[in-house]
Formats: structure tokens, C-alpha cells, sequence
């Protein structure tokens, strides 16, 4: 008697424990979801001659539908904008977000326009399952020329895994967009740099 | 002898002329006391680049089949790769510059005297390594940012280091004096049209070109010095995103793996080759702490030649700023701004 229900108990802790992980990887790993996405990405703009070709309209549209609901742009420009975040009104925010959001959308699909005929690498990640916020490191390797290092930064929020900050080639995009918003809100403030993002927005969009 | 002797001196001569100019015009930031001097430098520059040489790469873009593009760019490539393997072995990285060594070797023999990188398919990557790196590694600062007239964003360190370069590149011991000009400026064509739509991407998207470039170059030397490094910063270069943060980052640190096709192994299964302290149950997840200083230590190179910085948790930077400690956790994350 005693023996079943030893084995009992032992059954009902091995189904827990077989439980477990499964309810735990309800929330994509940061890793597989840069992987996934970058796949999907880097697929996408091969199969897609249009893409390739630049078309704007298309390039727009597939980063918004696999790319965009896995960046967080309020704590990019968050951290961009440093000290000034803090006394900025929840409008200026909003806007100065959203403007910033506007540039690295373009920013980022103008380098879709180079995927030809690359391959993606990337290190697995180890950090342990408490971790909030982790970097990914990816790889694009092209025939014949240096591999581009791509690296994100991911934190965790209630909602699952975001990224917040980009690097390419070893620049941070949030730090090198630091300096220039620092400068620019000194000369002008945060509306003035929200001004002159817009600016660029609207120069930006009428080119194409 | 007497070319490096005169490269040497140019070299001295430009460091001196930038530290007089710069000390006349320094300006507010920390990070960039010559910014005075460099601006000037990065109109001309900028004006250089107007009038000759992008319309020049951008020709040769246009004109030249791309396989000759592909072809010139190799070989210059492959005569790199040979001061690339010194620096590599000078900074004590055996294997990467062994395989530099392998890939000159193959490519210069089998891919037709370089105009063939065939090293790339034979799992031989190319690596970039200057001696302005090799002399990051041996601990010296990089210094203060400065712009070259014609050659763009440099540091007074890798300035210096610039006249050691060219004694490097065996380019500029081909004999007759025309065949060799006449290559710098192929060259020099070559790699400005390589980077035709990066640049104009940059041109698009920056708010002060001269910013951008200045604070991604330094970031992406400071990166390129510190890839395997195992030591958090550099001194003296102020990053407020590494100070004062409360929350832990942790990072990847194996070896590359491709993910190029769908049977490509998840990387949960990676650990499992690593004597890494497992001590999970679960054994998917290998914790880094942040005391965990020389991760790689417990980490025998796998793979044969890896290009990956062995150990990236000395690199790993809190990410939140110092001043932004009560975000977001206060609740000013209304959401995602809508898409328009």
C-alpha cells in the first residue's frame, strides 16, 4: 500500500513537473522569437522582387504585420531621449514616440532593400528563466564580404518578449540617436525635437 | 623603408595638426573635444565625397558587371586578410589568425590569386583586424574622435596606428608606381561603392550626419575592440546606458549557428555540449551571473574557427538609464502607439 502510493505521489509529480515547462513556454523565448522573425523577414524580402526593388508600400506593409508587435518604440525613445523623458508630458510622448517610431521604420526597411542572398546565424542564448532583459545576437553572413553583426535587446513584459534597442555592426541605434536628440533638445526643446523629426517624416515620405 | 618613414611622419605631422586646430576649437562634449576641427574636416570630407568619389563608385556600380565588382573586391580583400592574420596572431587570437592565414593561402591559389573567395565556402570566414584594434586590445584608450581629411571617422589612437596599417598592406609594394596608384584608387572606389545605399540610408535618416557617424563609429570601434575582450568598458568613454541600471541583461554567449533552414537545431539544445554549470533540472537554460566574469573560461572553443566574441556577459549593459529608473514599471506604458 504504502509502495503505490509512493508511486502515486511520484506520478503526480512527474506529470507536474512535465507540466511545467510547457505552461512556462507559453511566452516565446526572447531567442526563438528574434529567429522567427528574422527568418520570416529574411524570406519574405527574398521571395519578393518588389522588396528587393524598394517598393516603399510593400516593405512598409511586411514590417508592419511580423515586425512591429514585437517592438516596444515607447522605451526606445524612452531611453533615447534620457533625462528629458522625465518631464515631458504624456502628449509629447506620444508624439515624440511615435515620430521616432516613423524614422526607424524607414530606417529599417531601407536596409531590406540589401537582402539578396544572406544567411542568418545567431548564438544560443543562455540565461536563466527569471531573466528579464537579454541581448540576442544574430548574424547575417554574405558571400565574400564581413558578416553584419545584429544584435537585439529584449526585456519581458506582461504581453510576452520586446525588443527595444538595435544594434548593427556594433552600434547601439539608441545610443547613437542619443547624442542627437540631447543636442537637439537643448537647442529647442523636446517640441522642437519632436518638430524636426516630423520634418524629416514628411521629407522622407515625400521622396518616394 | 623610406615610404614607411615618410607614412610615419605624415601620420605624426596629421595627429599634431589636429591636436593644435583641436585644442582651438573644443566645444561642450565630453566625448568629442576636437569637434570643432572635425566638423570642418567632415564638410570637406563630405564635399570630397560629393564631387568625386561617390559619382565615381557610383559609376563603377552602374558600369562594371557585378561578378567584376565581386572580383576586384576579393582580391583587395584577399591582400587584407594578410595584415588582418598578423593582427589577429599580434593580439594573441591563434585560431582566427591561423584561419587567415588558411583563407590568403586558399583563396590566393585556388580562387585565381584572390579574385575568388573561395575560403568563405570552405567555412573560413572573413575577419577585419587593424592595428588600431590590435593596440585596444593591448589596453590602450582610443582617445579622442577625430576626422581625417579623405579617409573620415578615426579615434587619435587608430590614427597613430594608421601609418603601421599602410606599412601592412602589401598593396603598396607593387613595383611600377602607376599599376600601384592606379590600384589605391580602385580600390578606394571599390569600397566606397560597397557602401553606396548604407550611406545613403545614413544621409536619409540622421538628424546630425555628423553625430550619427560619430557616435556609431565609436561604438562599432569600441565594439570591435572590446568583441572578446571580457571587460566591461573601455575607460573614459561616458555610456549612460551602463550606469546605474537596477535590471540584470543577460546575453548569448555560444558559438554561431546557422539558421538558415527549419531542421536547424533550437538552441535549447546547445547547452548540452558546454560543461557550463548546468544546474537546472531542466537543462534548456545556463545562468549567467553577472560575477560570472570569464564565462569562457568554462568554455573550450568549439567549432573550428569561430568568429564569435567568445564571451559577451562582460559586454552586457544594464539597459535601463539612470534616470529612468521608475520606468516602466509605473505604468506609463499605455500600450503601443497605434500603427498608422
Amino acid at each position: 500500500m504504502n509502495i503505490l502510493k509512493k508511486l502515486f505521489a511520484a506520478a503526480i509529480a512527474c506529470s507536474v513537473m512535465s507540466f511545467a515547462p510547457s505552461a512556462s513556454a507559453q511566452v516565446e523565448p526572447p531567442d526563438a522569437l528574434i529567429k522567427r522573425i528574422s527568418q520570416d523577414v529574411l524570406d519574405s524580402s527574398k521571395a519578393d522582387r518588389e522588396i528587393q526593388r524598394g517598393n516603399r508600400k510593400r516593405i512598409r506593409a511586411l514590417v508592419e504585420t511580423k515586425v512591429l508587435p514585437y517592438v516596444d518604440f515607447q522605451r526606445m525613445t524612452q531611453l533615447a531621449a534620457g533625462r528629458a523623458w522625465n518631464t515631458a508630458t504624456p502628449e509629447q510622448r506620444q508624439r515624440l514616440s511615435s515620430e521616432f517610431r516613423d524614422l526607424l521604420i524607414h530606417t529599417y526597411a531601407g536596409a531590406l532593400t540589401e537582402v539578396r542572398d544572406q544567411k542568418l546565424q545567431m548564438r544560443p542564448l543562455r540565461a536563466s528563466p527569471s531573466a528579464t532583459s537579454v541581448i540576442v545576437y544574430t548574424r547575417v553572413v554574405q558571400p565574400g564580404r564581413e558578416p553584419i553583426d545584429l544584435n537585439y535587446r529584449l526585456y519581458k513584459r506582461a504581453d510576452g518578449w520586446k525588443i527595444y534597442d538595435v544594434s548593427v555592426l556594433g552600434a547601439w541605434l539608441v545610443q547613437t540617436y542619443k547624442g542627437t536628440f540631447a543636442s537637439e533638445i537643448s537647442k529647442s526643446g523636446v517640441d522642437g525635437l519632436i518638430r524636426t523629426l516630423a520634418e524629416k517624416n514628411r521629407r522622407l515620405a515625400n521622396n518616394r | 623603408m623610406r615610404l614607411s618613414a615618410r607614412l610615419i611622419g605624415f601620420g605624426a605631422g596629421m595627429v599634431f595638426a589636429v591636436l593644435l586646430s583641436g585644442c582651438a576649437t573644443s566645444k561642450n562634449n565630453p566625448n568629442d573635444p576636437l569637434e570643432g576641427f572635425n566638423r570642418a574636416m567632415f564638410s570637406f570630407n563630405e564635399k570630397v565625397d560629393q564631387v568625386a568619389l561617390r559619382p565615381a563608385s557610383t559609376i563603377y556600380k552602374t558600369l562594371l558587371p557585378s561578378f567584376v565588382q565581386t572580383g576586384i573586391g576579393n582580391f583587395f580583400g584577399n591582400l587584407g586578410d594578410v595584415w588582418t592574420a598578423v593582427n589577429n596572431l599580434l593580439q594573441g587570437k591563434v585560431e582566427d589568425g591561423m584561419s587567415d592565414v588558411a583563407r590568403v593561402m586558399i583563396n590566393t591559389f585556388a580562387g585565381l590569386g584572390g579574385l575568388i573567395d573561395v575560403a568563405s565556402d570552405a567555412n573560413l570566414p572573413k575577419h577585419h583586424e587593424d592595428f588600431g584594434q590590435t593596440l585596444g586590445k593591448w589596453g590602450v584608450g582610443s582617445g579622442p574622435y577625430v576626422v581625417l581629411p579623405i579617409l573620415g571617422p578615426s579615434t587619435l589612437r587608430d590614427t597613430v596606428a594608421l601609418p603601421v596599417d599602410w606599412t601592412g598592406d602589401p598593396w603598396i609594394y607593387t613595383t611600377p608606381v602607376r599599376v600601384r596608384n592606379t590600384g589605391i584608387v580602385v580600390r578606394a572606389v571599390d569600397q566606397r561603392a560597397s557602401v553606396l545605399d548604407a550611406t545613403k540610408l545614413i544621409d536619409e535618416v540622421a538628424i546630425d550626419k555628423y553625430e550619427f557617424m560619430r557616435d556609431a563609429y565609436l561604438q562599432r570601434r569600441r565594439s570591435q575592440v572590446l568583441e572578446d575582450k571580457n571587460q566591461p568598458e573601455e575607460p573614459g568613454q561616458p555610456d549612460d546606458l551602463n550606469k546605474g541600471g537596477n535590471a540584470k541583461e543577460e546575453s548569448a554567449s555560444g558559438d554561431w549557428q546557422d539558421v538558415d533552414d527549419s531542421s536547424a537545431k533550437p538552441p535549447e539544445k546547445q547547452p548540452e555540449d558546454k560543461p557550463a554549470s548546468v544546474d537546472s533540472a531542466a537543462g534548456d537554460w545556463v545562468t549567467v551571473d553577472d560575477s560570472n566574469a570569464k564565462p569562457s573560461e568554462n568554455q573550450p572553443a568549439v567549432g573550428k574557427v569561430s568568429a564569435a566574441p567568445s564571451a559577451t556577459p562582460g559586454t552586457a549593459v544594464p539597459p535601463k538609464d539612470a534616470n529612468s529608473k521608475t520606468e516602466p514599471s509605473t505604468g506609463t506604458q499605455p500600450g503601443q502607439p497605434t500603427p498608422r
